[in-house]
């Protein structure tokens, strides 16, 4: 019952908001999904603590059946267990906490009801993804939470740039919906099911079972799972299928914070775990998910290094720790990577609404290089973009204290190594990928601390009019624009106003998740990945071999340990060198270019490549079809062949217009009364 | 003398109506603006009387019997039966007509030219596409199948938009030439087999060459209805030209006449040439899907784009027809029904702007959000069902349709699941162009929203889309027993025959 109503809770609330707000107002929409939200999240924790410390056993709740055709079925289910659990916490708490946010930062927009409800919508969807007890309802919120994405990145629908983003986020996701798609199906033919348990006892049961057509002949374990993992690459904006994620950015901050930061991303990652039984039984599959996730880790580092918007910097450094938590799920550490997924939550969260505060009291700039000095103005958002930041960096002192992210990005890279040592597929270049993602995140996130909140307000300016020459395709001028229109008319959008300190409704979200940031890690490391990890998991997860035997349950060498630390400290050195003491240098040497900047600038210029073949080539195939198939050939040589014909019979069709359709009509209807005559006369019905 | 059984009743209350608009016309000819208004609210219950009737029928039908059920048959002439009855299939392909119906008869309020004539050829195609679905002789099928034709015919010609007379006849011509060929293949297998009972001559085994020869003449007909690639283009071109109405009639039940033809005609009467040219199926609904998916993307015309995208959703209905699997087969059916509902709606959606904008081009509209909002939910909740998101009843065919293929041929499968991810791109595309966006063309300034009667249209499309799409059980065990039995035959013909083809 209670996980009944955690699941519909945000439903109600979304649909009250979206079909009465008429009737309700804003205000009456905001109080309505805020206290169905707050009650989810109350029932969302109340059911993650009688499970991790009352032992509530696991449980699936049977609603009413979803599609059931001859094995293919599916039922409306929510399924509790640690896995599914410990996403309620992070989806309920965080999607509470923006609503919260909400309402300070969309308070002058005149679309609240709406964007509510579709919050509240996503929510669900949320929900029902992590719940689900087979791989359609998990389909359904994995779509559901598309789609609301798509809306909320396109809220502001009258911009040609968020329009633009929401459509290349659906699309690009349906890329790997897919695969995703082919995966489910292929699970079906291979084990006769789509339920979860099901598909893993018989996955487990015939683990050498082949997939033949003609030549090909792949065991079926590893074909669905990299299926399936293509479904998590668009929705984890992974390499290959990030591009949608940093133009996502275009939704309004509260957005970017809940979908495509804590939550919706995350979904990729949760799959691979709740799947974590058939990925132990495909090791190729396995392999190639830490590759991915290793690259996407380097890669999305990288090209956070040359951003200027506050919120792309952001994007990348999220798809950059996505990365972390695939390449721990492909090295086998499954409860690492959903613990990276639970304290990024909140960290990234924090950075995010941190963000937001600093765009609204930027008057709504973006770009960072208009910033700096920030701290006098807003010391509160400060302080905790500063706690966000150390929790991201992942600092700690090994043995005694660290902030969230130090527990479980190390892990994420302890288990790297330990895959190394093992020879597991991938384990080398992840755990490089991951020292070196390491220090560009701490180079990137100072870098964005520093040109925010330090020096003197607009004391880079500078290096902004002479870099903008060359980037003119930057969306964010655009979406800067934007919100011209968005009722945010009372404040002026002067450039010349002093930045401000956000309202309290938008400060204790910071609060909440500061918290979660520094002590989520500490307090539930033991549960994850420590010493508790076997009692708190019971087997929702795959847990490596010696987990709950002591810390970690491995002995890594010193140098593994301290090596994180030691590189995070050596990109604190740079960023402080290059934005602190030296302020500008920076900034000048990006404005002079280079071929390195330029391709990290233009993200190694992998919209370019695919605007070019998948974009334009879809236009020049459709016209080529239309005009050429369908004009040309086939009516060409079908319909308009005997055109004469059409003139003749079009003089027929005059007359029918005056007056013939009569004796058409009449013609038909004796014919039809005919029959029914027929019938009644002959005697009616005769089985 | 007894009463007539409820089928015919149900097929030929809505011919009952027609005669006495013809009645009513002869008796008071000219202009008459109080007849023409009497006419309207007569077609109306006609139509949902029919509905019920049909209901009516619902209740009496068992859900668990493969069997056909509320069966009539009187001999008649020339060893020609009228006979009629239905099974699953039948029986839910004659609810979508007759649910759909009354909201084509509301949405032809914008018509003003003959509104008599207009609301008679209604009524009569109404009857003759109920016939389709529930006759089981096949010469009386084959008169209700092209009889069809004419209506639509002329309410192409007569009713339509500029370039009617060319759509118009290029539509006969496309499925007049199709119906030739089976007209034939009638003539022959009523010959050969000393029947023209569709129930024996399911039971009835055709030679392995005739099958190939009549599979052929069915498909001809079939292929154009459905319509398949590269059979097609007649379709946008016709439903560019119809009225609303028309265009709803033609995407949501004349284009199931194809599904519904290869379900009854050729999987169980020519098993093994339906296995010999799976290959050739597989292939045409494969380029279907594709080629038309981004001939969509380009369209100028909503229309036009509703149309193609038409052509993309049937292709995943002959590939699961044509899998033999319980789940392609029902993934088809499911499909035609969601894509009635849904496809209905869309072009409804067109409608609405059309009746206030009179033009379909999709440049002239945008930001239309601004000035309607709730036609734009509601048009965003049919563009999201068009492009199959789950939880909408486009989702459910799809996926099992896929679901069939997988099983029969993997690349199969791959080649439609390509489908998926082309669907968003014309599908968003076209709504954001026409929906989001600033609100810039001056003639959209004063544009109004949903006015009382378009509620009453939309609210029984949206029930259908969502409940289809939450629950699609709510269908899919009402066509089970019949798929079951389709496909268990189907597999038994083909395996005694020995044509593993497809597989």
């Amino acid at each position: 019952m209670i996980e009944t109503i955690i699941v519909l809770a945000p439903l109600l609330g979304a649909a009250i908001a979206g079909l009465l707000q008429r009737f309700i107002g804003d205000r009456g929409a905001m109080t309505v999904t805020v206290a169905l939200m707050a009650l989810t999240c109350a029932l969302s924790l109340y059911t993650f603590a009688t499970f991790t410390w009352g032992h509530a056993p696991e449980r699936v709740i049977e609603l009413f059946r979803f599609i059931d055709v001859a094995g293919f079925s599916s039922t409306w289910s929510v399924r509790i267990d640690a896995l599914s659990a410990t996403m309620l916490v992070v989806v309920t708490v965080v999607s509470f906490l923006v609503h919260v946010y909400s309402i300070g930062y969309m308070a002058d927009d005149p679309h609240r009801a709406r964007f509510f409800s579709y919050l509240s919508f996503f929510t669900f969807a949320m929900l029902a993804l992590v719940t689900s007890n087979d791989f359609l309802q998990l389909f359904f919120g994995w779509e559901g939470v598309g789609v609301a994405s798509y809306l909320l990145i396109g809220f502001w629908y009258q911009n040609k740039a968020p329009n633009d983003a929401a459509i290349k986020a659906f699309v690009v996701n349906r890329v790997g919906d897919f695969g995703f798609a082919l995966g489910i199906v292929a699970c079906f033919l291979c084990y006769g099911s789509i339920k979860f348990d099901e598909v893993f006892a018989a996955a487990a049961a015939h683990p050498n079972l082949m997939l033949l057509q003609g030549d090909l002949q792949v065991r079926a374990v590893e074909a669905i799972a990299v299926l399936l993992f293509i479904g998590a690459m668009g929705k984890s904006a992974q390499f290959f299928l990030h591009t949608w994620l940093p133009d996502a950015m275009e939704g309004p901050t509260p957005v970017s914070a809940l979908i495509h930061a804590a939550t919706m991303v995350t979904a990729g990652v949760f799959m691979v775990c709740r799947a974590s039984e058939l990925y132990e039984l495909a090791p190729y599959a396995a392999g190639f998910v830490t590759i991915i996730g290793a690259t996407t880790a380097f890669f999305a580092a990288t090209v956070g290094l040359a951003q200027n918007d506050i919120k792309r910097v952001i994007a990348y450094s999220t798809c950059s720790q996505l990365g972390y938590m695939f390449f721990a799920a492909g090295v086998g550490a499954y409860n690492v990577a959903m613990f990276h997924l639970f304290t990024h939550a909140f960290f990234k969260a924090l950075l995010f609404l941190g963000a937001g505060s600093v765009i609204h009291g930027m008057h709504h700039e973006q770009d960072m290089r208009a910033m700096g000095g920030l701290r006098k103005y807003m010391p509160i958002t400060w302080a905790m973009m500063t706690i966000g930041t150390l929790a991201l960096i992942g600092f700690g002192i090994p043995g005694i204290f660290g902030f969230a992210g130090f527990y479980s990005k190390d892990a994420a890279i302890e288990a790297a190594y330990g895959a190394s040592q093992s020879g597991r597929f991938g384990g080398e270049w992840a755990f490089q990928a991951g020292i070196i993602a390491a220090l560009l995140t701490s180079f990137y996130s100072w870098r964005l601390a520093f040109m925010t909140f330090e020096g003197k307000l607009g004391d880079q300016k500078a290096a902004m009019a002479t870099s903008k020459d060359h980037s003119e395709d930057h969306a964010p001028e655009e979406s800067h624009d934007a919100h011209d229109d968005h009722g945010h008319g009372d404040h002026d959008h002067g450039h010349g106003r002093t930045p401000h300190e956000s309202p309290q409704i938008m400060l204790f979200p910071l609060y909440v998740l500061a918290a979660g940031a520094i002590f989520a890690g500490f307090l539930f490391a033991p549960y994850f990945i420590g010493a508790h990890a076997e009692d708190f998991w019971r087997g929702a997860v795959h847990l490596p071999h010696g987990a709950g035997h002591g810390e970690g349950g491995h002995h890594y060498p010193d140098w593994v340990i301290w090596a994180p630390l030691v590189v995070t400290a050596i990109g604190f050195v740079f960023a402080v060198f290059f934005y602190l003491w030296n302020r500008g240098l920076g900034a000048r040497i990006a404005a002079y270019g280079g071929p390195l900047h330029a391709f990290l600038y233009h993200k190694w210029f992998f919209d370019e490549i695919y605007n070019f073949i998948f974009v334009k080539g879809a236009r020049a195939l459709g016209d080529l079809f239309w005009k050429g198939g369908d004009q040309k050939v086939i009516d060409g040589l079908g319909p308009d062949g005997v055109s004469s014909a059409t003139r003749f019979f079009s003089r027929q069709m005059r007359r029918v217009q005056t007056g013939l359709v009569y004796h058409y009509s009449f013609l038909m209807l004796i014919a039809a009364a005919a029959f029914g005559a027929y019938a009644i006369w002959a005697g009616g019905a005769r089985p | 003398m007894t009463m007539p059984g409820i089928l015919t009743l149900v097929t030929f209350l809505p011919a009952a109506g027609a005669a006495l608009i013809l009645l009513a016309r002869m008796a008071a000819p000219g202009d008459n603006p109080a007849l023409d208004r009497g006419v309207r609210m007569m077609t109306l219950i006609v139509t949902i009387a029919t509905f019920a009737l049909n209901l009516l029928a619902l209740g009496r039908f068992d859900w668990g019997s493969a069997d056909f059920q509320l069966v009539e048959r009187i001999p008649w002439a020339l060893g020609v039966d009228y006979h009629l009855g239905v099974d699953g299939l039948g029986m839910a392909l004659m609810l979508l007509t007759t649910f759909l119906m009354p909201l084509c008869i509301i949405a032809s309020a914008s018509i003003e030219k003959q509104v008599a004539s207009y609301m008679t050829l209604f009524l009569i195609l109404e009857t003759l596409m109920l016939g389709v679905f529930c006759a089981l002789d096949l010469a009386l099928f084959y008169i209700f199948f092209e009889g069809g034709l004419i209506p639509m015919f002329i309410l192409i010609g007569v009713w339509g938009g500029q370039r009617r007379i060319y759509a118009a006849f290029k539509f006969f011509l496309y499925t007049l030439l199709g119906s030739i060929l089976m007209l034939v293949a009638i003539i022959v297998m009523a010959i050969t087999a000393g029947t023209t009972s569709i129930p024996d001559l399911m039971k009835y085994e055709f030679g392995e060459q005739m099958q190939i020869w009549l599979w052929l003449a069915f498909f001809a007909s079939f292929a154009v209805k459905m319509p398949m690639w590269p059979v097609h283009t007649w379709l946008p071109d016709a439903h560019v030209e119809a009225p609303t109405a028309g265009s709803v009639v033609l995407a949501a039940i004349l284009l199931k006449m194809g599904g519904y033809g290869f379900l009854r005609f050729s999987l169980p009467m020519f098993p093994d040439a339906s296995a010999y040219f799976t290959p050739m199926m597989f292939a045409l609904s494969v380029i279907a899907i594709i080629y038309t998916s981004l001939v969509a993307f380009r369209q100028t015309d909503i229309k036009k784009l509703i149309a193609y995208s038409s052509v993309a959703h049937m292709g995943f209905v002959t590939l699961g027809i044509f899998t033999g699997t319980e789940q392609g087969v029902q993934g088809a059916i499911f499909q035609m029904i969601s894509h009635g509902v849904i496809s209905g709606a869309l072009f409804l959606c067109v409608g609405v702007v059309y009746d206030r904008m009179h033009t379909r081009e999709i440049a002239f509209y945008g930001g239309l959000v601004h000035r309607m909002p709730v036609y734009a939910a509601i048009f965003m909740l049919f563009t999201l069902g068009n492009v199959g998101l789950p939880g909408l009843s486009g989702f459910p065919g799809e996926i099992l349709s896929i679901a069939g293929a997988f099983q029969a041929n993997i690349w199969v499968a791959v080649g439609a699941t390509i489908g998926v991810i082309l669907a968003p791109v014309y599908g968003l595309t076209l709504y954001r162009k026409v929906a989001f966006g600033k609100l810039e063309n001056p003639k959209l300034k004063d544009i109004t929203d949903l006015d009382p009667r378009e509620w009453v249209i939309f609210i029984p499309l949206v029930v259908a889309t969502i409940a289809l799409g939450l629950a699609p059980v709510l269908a899919l065990d009402f066509t089970a027993a019949y798929a079951d039995k389709l496909v268990e035959t189907y597999r038994a013909a083909v395996q005694a025959s020995g044509i593993g083809a497809g597989g």
